[in-house]
């Protein structure tokens, strides 16, 4: 089951983080950067019904 | 001469001639710069503990403009200890609801307090003229009783010469100059303090590239009592966001992003900010109802803080020490807790029952108060004003994202709304031998809930208490300080769930601006006293 309910410790600092880890990036390096880092996180969540209900949720 | 700088809302402390004007420089132990709402605070705070209190301002009243207009809970408990928050609470307007908004949709909303047992709500929105009205009532009411504070309307300091243990300053008036001496100086005298200057001390941080328009409107409009907020609006002309809120004498601020390349001059021109004004209002309404413009301005803002509060004798409180942006109305706020922390502290070195550096941890704890306000406030101004495409296109996913699926609202980030500053794990406080509630521990400031016919925040007054809930405690006396007694026999299931958790009983050691110093689970004579000690600095 997709969790779509707050489940982020600090969501501000990870935000921040987030968005300092782009910082001097161009436009095709942020691209790149935010698909390693999906594929990273898919790799770790595993669960393929997860994955299929995210790419819905995000649609 | 004595220029006037802007123009006051209430006359408060009007000019009047003082024979120390003709005599030589008289010394005070306290003399504050600036009677704004910080000022006013610690002038009171000081007079009603019998230390002498001399605010100087180079007005004669609380500056025109609603500026500061949210006041929080922490700040409405500070002014009721201080006996000034009844007036606050019945004028303001109480809100609790925000609703957040992308373009012409509502994403969320948020209630602030749905907790009970608190006698003050969240928030009140409030004209800060009436804030600064209402803490002069109050000294001019501590004044009858005696309490050694005096106002001098158009006092302007124009010169400091610091010496090591007090200053001199040169002070002109209506009726010429005059000298005085301090052996404290606190400088409240807000984000531009001259006194700041004088002494060469920078104040360095972020400025933020944009400019915000402020309209203060008047209108009977029957929009509810909430706070709405837009991530780019969809009415015409009105930025990358805007904001709604309402104040006292059906007074609404409305708030206009306008980026930073903008005319000043051209914006602020009153048919243009009419044009905006009726296109957000007519998005609303239907149509563009009846108002007027009370108020106009555009401000930009930095988020900075001094490297330290404290020089020598000189010590710096509020805007004066640290500036942040408005968005989680941490400005007033932020510096009412400054006031709040060194009164008590200012009162004991003065009186000789503590030693001058207890003021440092003034210094320690307020500036760890203010980076947290700068941090918080830096990222709500970051969520707000994307400074680059892709924190643009992460911006936008979670709102749009926020709008279907409820994970991603708490990343929605319009102002992370002040909350109390706590301590925990700083040099004055002691042991948690309780292992109680976390939002009580050491450091944490004394949550309220009710008791009998009032509040226990009402019990706890302005001075070292000791709190024994479910059990007994006696007064203490040690180091020069006096800790008095209170019990609560029976505590209610708020009491209990707020102070005790899994204890049957507790006794708490709680200093004068109400935050925790020590808790155990039963009353150890030696151990409060130890306490006592650690509290004022001479563990």
């Amino acid at each position: 089951m997709l969790n779509l309910t707050p489940n982020l410790f600090d969501p501000d600092g990870f935000y921040n983080e987030l968005i300092q880890a782009h910082e001097g990036l161009t436009k095709e390096q942020s691209d790149a950067f935010n698909a390693r880092l999906l594929l990273t996180l898919a790799n770790h969540i595993g669960d393929r019904t997860v994955l299929t209900a995210a790419l819905e949720a995000a649609k | 001469m004595v220029a006037t700088r802007y123009k006051t809302a209430f006359q408060l402390y009007p000019y009047a001639k003082v024979p120390a004007q003709d005599a030589a420089p008289v010394r005070h132990p306290v003399v504050i710069v600036g009677g704004g709402p910080i000022g006013l605070t610690l002038a009171l705070d000081l007079g009603q503990k019998g230390t002498p209190a001399l605010v100087l301002d180079d007005h004669d009243g609380a500056g025109l403009g609603s500026k500061a207009i949210c006041f929080a809970k922490r700040t409405l408990d500070i002014a009721n200890r201080l006996g000034a928050s009844q007036p606050m609470v019945d004028k303001g307007v109480v809100w609790n609801v925000g609703k957040v908004f992308h373009d012409d949709h509502k994403i969320f909303d948020f209630n602030l307090q749905p907790e009970t047992g608190h006698r003050n709500p969240a928030f009140i929105n409030l004209q800060q003229p009436y804030f600064e009205k209402y803490l002069v009532d109050a000294i001019n009411a501590a004044q009858t009783q005696s309490a050694p504070i005096e106002i001098r309307g158009r006092n302007f300091v124009t010169a400091l010469e610091n010496h090591s243990t007090y200053s001199t300053l040169t002070v002109e008036t209506p009726d010429g100059p005059y000298q005085l001496e301090a052996d404290y100086l606190i400088a409240c005298d807000g984000a531009r303090s001259p006194i700041r200057d004088m002494m060469g001390l920078s104040f360095d941080g972020r400025v933020f590239e944009d400019n915000f328009l402020i309209a203060d409107v008047h209108m009977k409009a029957d929009f509810p009592t909430e706070r709405w907020f837009w991530f780019e609006p969809p009415f015409k002309d009105s930025g990358q966001s805007a904001l709604l809120h309402k104040q006292p004498d059906d007074i609404w601020r409305i708030d206009f992003q306008l980026g930073w390349d903008i005319d000043r001059e051209k914006e602020l021109d009153p048919a243009r900010i009419r044009a905006r004004v009726d296109a957000m209002l007519s998005s609303q309404a239907g149509h563009v109802p009846e108002y007027e413009l009370e108020w106009t301005s555009i401000y930009t803002f930095q988020c900075r803080r001094m490297q330290k509060f404290r020089h020598g004798n000189v010590i710096f409180a509020g805007d004066s020490a640290h500036q942040v942006s408005p968005f989680g109305a941490r400005g007033a706020n932020s510096g009412v807790q400054d006031a709040d922390n060194l009164a008590w502290k200012l009162d004991l070195v003065i009186k000789g029952l503590a030693d001058d550096s207890l003021l440092d941890t003034y210094a320690t704890e307020r500036e760890h108060g203010a980076d947290e306000n700068i941090l918080n406030s830096s990222r709500a101004t970051d969520f707000m004003t994307p400074k680059s495409e892709v924190s643009k296109t992460f911006r936008n996913a979670v709102l749009e994202l926020a709008n279907k699926h409820e994970f991603a609202r708490p990343m929605v980030n319009s102002g992370r709304l002040s909350v109390p500053c706590n301590y925990v794990g700083f040099d004055l406080f002691g042991e948690d031998a309780l292992g109680g509630p976390e939002i009580t521990r050491p450091g944490m400031t004394c949550t309220d809930a009710p008791l009998g016919e009032g509040f226990l925040l009402d019990h706890l007054g302005g001075g070292f208490t000791l709190l024994a809930i479910g059990t007994d405690a006696l007064d203490i006396a040690a180091h020069g300080i006096h800790a008095k007694a209170i019990t609560i026999a029976t505590p209610c299931d708020t009491i209990a769930a707020r102070y005790l958790g899994d204890a049957a009983q507790a006794v708490y050691l709680i200093r004068p601006d109400q935050h925790v110093v020590a808790r155990w689970a039963a009353f150890d004579e030696d151990a409060v006293k130890a306490a006592l000690g650690t509290a004022i600095g001479k563990a």
